[in-house]
């Protein structure tokens, strides 16, 4: 009879702790936007983990970060000018990268970190900006307005479609580029799209994980389900999965223990990494 | 003269702005079976390459027969082996032209994997990592790889490196066997005996033509010195050629305690 009781009593509370939160505005449209955005950057991840390009993930986010500046102080529309910005960077990449003296990773360095050092300069320049810059840094879902969850919705479908059709061509040419180009698969095509999905992908994570972190959400999830399977098709689900339900109770982390939700879907991310890590090795 | 079905004229290609080659004319007929032998750095890599479009040559031009289906495996160091990718995929994958936009494999993509995998061995392979198989099986999941968009012509990078002495023999007899369907070959490699008993030309080159023809006329101690800078010598036994490097033969040579037998000698009184 006790046993009962302290059974529905616990549900009960389970119940509020997983409601609760969604009675406010902000917070059901940031759940939606980190579900969204966890997912597309677990399924973005597996091709930058596997092309061990993890690098790219962080400088598009840095390079994303100085388009945002730079457009809110024209007066532009951030994601229309972040989003220029960012394929403008990814070009540019692409440009500098196809010299044979430079290495993609250096194009990556050089134009990324000057991109973020723009938007930094900017920023300084008029500090009235400050605040609301800081939570594109750090991610803060007290913003995320009903445009901006359309937007972000729209550029995951998208990006979602982009994907289901590049499945083929993004598993060739990530497994092996020069065999794909004599096989038929315009390979330097298919990396800038990839690299343009990856610039907006970035952009809608903006304001749930912060350009600081971003890399991680990408990152964690693709690596996390490496560890757990050898199978690509598995590997994808798995990953995607994983950055969804990351984004999802880190956004209750962030709730409950007041601190901004790039970090806590970022350690939680990395927490499960840890935890799988720590599997594999005791299996072993 | 039948059409070639590649043709390399007047091709030059440079390296940090340092010539590799210059004025490189190559002609390849369809039909014919071609292993390209060279040092390390001799640039037969960097040559496969400018064939395949994948390197573009500085001057001259590569020319392919009209409408030229291509194969190519390329070097085991290259390939990512913890990839996480079964046999079937990676087969699966060289239907890249055949195939449709959808993710999934179609039902024609895997017929045709499983009729390519049960001819060169691999179908009990069919759902394994590729890391999972021996270095012969896995060279043979490229090549399957290569071979499942019908090509034409096939070039294959050092395909007998790295695998034991059988599968060397197994690889090169089913490389014979597809050019007795008709497909052109050309493999570089670095394995001279094996190449001298079962591929019937070869190209000398060492950052050019030192000389090609037949294994008899080209695998001669005089230019196998000019291509590799070594001296070589090379013994026939019937049908079978042997070469081998002297100067590594004459250090192991002295390094023998003088309890051994003597070491054997070359019919030319020439220690091997």
């Amino acid at each position: 009879m006790r046993a009962a009781r302290v059974m529905r009593h616990t549900r009960k509370l389970r119940m509020e702790l997983l409601f609760e939160p969604l009675q406010y505005h902000f917070f059901r449209h940031g759940l939606v936007v980190a579900l969204l955005v966890g997912s597309l950057c677990g399924w973005l991840g597996v091709y930058i983990v596997l092309r061990q390009m993890s690098y790219i993930g962080h400088g598009l986010a840095h390079a994303v970060f100085g388009g945002a500046v730079t457009s809110s102080l024209l007066n532009l529309n951030v994601y229309i000018g972040a989003g220029i910005w960012g394929i403008m960077t990814v070009l540019l990449i692409d440009k500098v990268a196809a010299r044979r003296e430079i290495n993609a990773d250096a194009a990556i360095g050089i134009i990324t970190t000057a991109s973020f050092a723009a938007g930094v300069a900017l920023m300084s320049r008029t500090r009235r900006f400050m605040r609301d810059f800081e939570a594109t840094l750090f991610g803060n879902v007290l913003g995320v307005a009903t445009h901006d969850l359309v937007i972000i919705g729209l550029v995951s479908v998208l990006a979602g479609v982009a994907l289901i059709f590049l499945y083929k061509p993004l598993l060739f040419s990530t497994f092996d580029a020069e065999v794909a180009q004599v096989s038929g698969v315009p390979t330097r095509r298919i990396q800038l799209l990839f690299s343009c999905i990856l610039a907006l992908a970035i952009l809608a994570s903006m304001q749930v994980l912060g350009v600081t972190l971003v890399a991680a959400a990408v990152v964690i999830p693709a690596a996390t389900a490496r560890l757990l399977t050898s199978n690509f098709a598995a590997m994808l689900a798995l990953s995607t999965l994983l950055g969804g339900a990351t984004a999802f109770c880190g956004m209750y982390l962030s709730y409950y223990l007041d601190i901004a939700s790039g970090a806590s879907i970022v350690l939680l991310s990395a927490l499960c990494f840890t935890a799988v890590m720590g599997y594999r090795h005791w299996r072993n | 003269m039948p059409a070639a079905i590649c043709e390399l004229q007047r091709v030059a290609m440079h390296y940090d702005q340092q010539p590799l080659w210059q004025d490189l004319d190559l002609r390849i007929a369809p039909g014919q079976f071609v292993a390209l032998v060279g040092p390390t750095g001799g640039g037969k890599s960097t040559l496969l390459k400018n064939i395949l479009g994948l390197l573009p040559c500085t001057a001259g031009e590569v020319r392919l027969a009209e409408r030229v289906t291509i194969g190519y495996v390329p070097q085991r160091e290259g390939i990512s082996w913890h990839f996480p990718v079964s046999v079937e995929q990676v087969v699966c994958m060289g239907r890249y032209r055949q195939t449709s936009w959808w993710p999934w494999a179609s039902k024609e993509d895997r017929q045709h994997t499983a009729v390519l995998l049960q001819r060169l061995g691999l179908a009990a392979y069919a759902k394994r990592h590729i890391n999972e198989l021996s270095g012969g099986q896995q060279q043979r999941v490229f090549l399957a790889r290569a071979l499942i968009g019908k090509p034409q012509l096939l070039l294959l990078d050092e395909p007998t490196a790295g695998v034991d002495m059988k599968t060397q023999h197994e690889i090169l007899h089913l490389l014979r066997e597809l050019n007795g369907d008709g497909m052109t070959i050309l493999l570089t490699t670095h394995d001279l005996n094996t190449i001298a008993s079962h591929v019937p030309w070869v190209i000398c080159f060492n950052r050019g033509i030192v000389a090609q023809g037949p294994p008899t006329a080209v695998l001669t101690p005089a230019i196998l010195r000019q291509t590799y800078d070594a001296d070589m010598t090379v013994m026939t036994q019937g049908e079978t050629t042997f070469i081998a490097n002297r100067s590594l033969v004459h250090r192991h040579a002295h390094a023998r305690s003088p309890r051994h037998a003597p070491y054997p000698k070359a019919a030319d009184g020439t220690p091997l």
